[in-house]
């Protein structure tokens, strides 16, 4: 084991050794989740803050819990009727909450590089809880924790990501950890939810879902936003749910072992049908039960790094 | 540091016959074996508690349950060394209320990691007893524990090591005391 990081910004940072001490330390951290006592003493005295400057209910409460499991300190400093909302910088704000000794700041900001500038002027860890549309690293960790243990290796796997790729950290980070785990990454969507030239991030590009997922060993979907639609990104919600929605008719044309994954919330009935959801292929709960075991480990890994900024 | 081995303590056949010494005696102080349960330590403590369970049962026709424990979430170091220790995984897959818990570690020490060790347990649950047994007691403890059974005591000075070695990690059973080169 040798994490020197002080913060966790991204998965481009990552490399494969790094992500599979994390993995495995993860792995390590789920036993605690199925005891009577869940409780660990490891973080006593430490305290982690969540600055969350967007809606988040899964993340903050998955950070929350994964401190609270390792006995830290959480404070939650959510941003509706705090000092941002008075017109404090997200810097300031951050300079604040140092001067009451956190070891740790998870944050989430709408603004790509957020965390990162943070992590330059905080000698706190901090971690990147997803950055406008550009990362949300422990999100990836989860879902490569969850295919690792339904299949028993990442190296080799063929994953498809289908939906908006273009305003998805979750893709990205996940794109970014799957090459660097030698994955072969299929995007699919509409060409105007699908960046260009995105090929030069290592992965293939399709515009037609059955061709995309015919041979792929796991499909995941991302959300919907509503907010595309009124962008102008697509028709209708019912025009893109009926050519990408994966549907129990689309399923029986994957292979035999898929995996269906979500880093939620999900639009029922938009881009997964409730059947799919809630059937044998999905992994959806596994992921939100793995994102506090990840959350645990990453918490665990940075309060021990004597790295400074 | 390069260390060089000083004295060999137990072999092949003394350690099994030290191990063997410590079924009976953890048989003969329970009262009923039933309650009894094997706790080691990882890594090593992990197997000598396999192979003491199947000594008991060689002598009882019952088998203990046998638990494995790492104890990295519960050091009193944590945080002192350049980077986290790796944490490796807990395996007690019974109840620990009500019952003889035996502790397994390979060598005692300062007692810091039995420290940490009895803590982890009782987050499990509350055993009637615990009990501990360690394959070489080395002295030098910071903490006020002793163990129950000892397969061998063995006065050593700070600065050496007492190395053990077993057939499933190291392809052979022995025990020996390294000395650094110098």
């Amino acid at each position: 084991m040798a994490w020197k990081r002080k913060d966790l910004l991204s998965m481009q940072d990552l490399d494969a050794a790094e992500i599979g001490d994390l993995l495995d330390t993860a792995e390590t951290m789920k036993e605690i989740a199925g005891r009577e006592i869940k409780k660990v003493p490891t973080l006593r005295g430490k305290t982690v803050v969540n600055l969350f400057y967007e809606a988040s209910t899964r993340t903050r409460t998955s950070f929350e819990i994964a401190g609270k499991w390792l006995s830290a300190d959480v404070i939650n400093f959510s941003v509706s009727g705090s000092s941002a909302e008075k017109g404090e910088s997200l810097l300031d704000t951050a300079k604040n909450i140092e001067a009451m000794s956190p070891d740790v700041v998870v944050v989430r900001h709408k603004a790509s590089g957020a965390p990162a500038l943070l992590a330059r002027h905080l000698n706190c860890a901090v971690v990147n809880a997803g950055d406008g549309a550009h990362e949300h690293p422990t999100q990836a960790l989860l879902d490569l924790l969850t295919i690792r243990e339904k299949k028993g290796h990442l190296d080799g796997l063929h994953v498809t990501i289908v939906g908006d790729v273009a305003h998805s950290r979750v893709a990205r980070s996940n794109i970014q950890g799957m090459k660097t785990m030698g994955m072969t990454v299929t995007v699919a969507g509409p060409p105007t939810l699908i960046p260009a030239a995105c090929e030069n991030l290592g992965v293939v590009v399709s515009h037609r879902l059955e061709e995309a997922i015919a041979h792929a060993d796991v499909i995941m979907m991302l959300r919907l936003q509503h907010e595309r639609m009124q962008g102008g990104f697509i028709p209708s919600v019912r025009e893109y749910s009926r050519v990408w929605g994966l549907t129990v008719a689309r399923l029986q044309q994957c292979r035999p072992e898929v995996l269906i994954m979500h880093p939620g919330p999900v639009n029922r009935g938009v881009e997964l049908s409730p059947e799919v959801a809630d059937g044998p292929y999905s992994v959806i709960l596994d992921q939100v039960k793995n994102g506090v075991a990840v959350r645990m480990a990453v918490l665990y890994l940075l309060t021990g790094s004597k790295a400074t900024t | 540091m390069t260390y060089r081995d000083k004295t060999q303590v137990l072999d092949e056949v003394t350690l099994d016959r030290a191990l063997t010494r410590i079924a009976h005696e953890i048989v003969e102080q329970a009262q009923s074996v039933d309650e009894v349960a094997l706790v080691g330590i990882k890594t090593r403590g992990e197997t000598l508690a396999e192979r003491i369970a199947q000594k008991i049962e060689a002598i009882e026709a019952v088998k203990p349950p046998v638990g494995a424990l790492d104890i990295t979430l519960y050091r009193d170091d944590l945080g002192l060394k350049a980077e986290q220790p790796q944490v490796r995984s807990t395996e007690i897959n019974f109840s620990v209320k009500g019952r003889i818990v035996v502790l397994v570690d390979d060598v005692l020490f300062t007692g810091r990691t039995i420290r940490a060790a009895m803590d982890a347990l009782m987050d499990f649950g509350r055993p009637r007893i615990i009990r501990l047994a360690v394959l070489v007691d080395r002295g030098h403890r910071e903490l006020p524990i002793r163990p129950d059974y000892i397969g061998k005591n063995l006065p050593t000075s700070r600065r050496e090591i007492v190395a053990v070695m077993l057939r499933e990690h190291d392809g052979i059973d022995r025990v020996v005391i390294r000395e650094p080169e110098d």
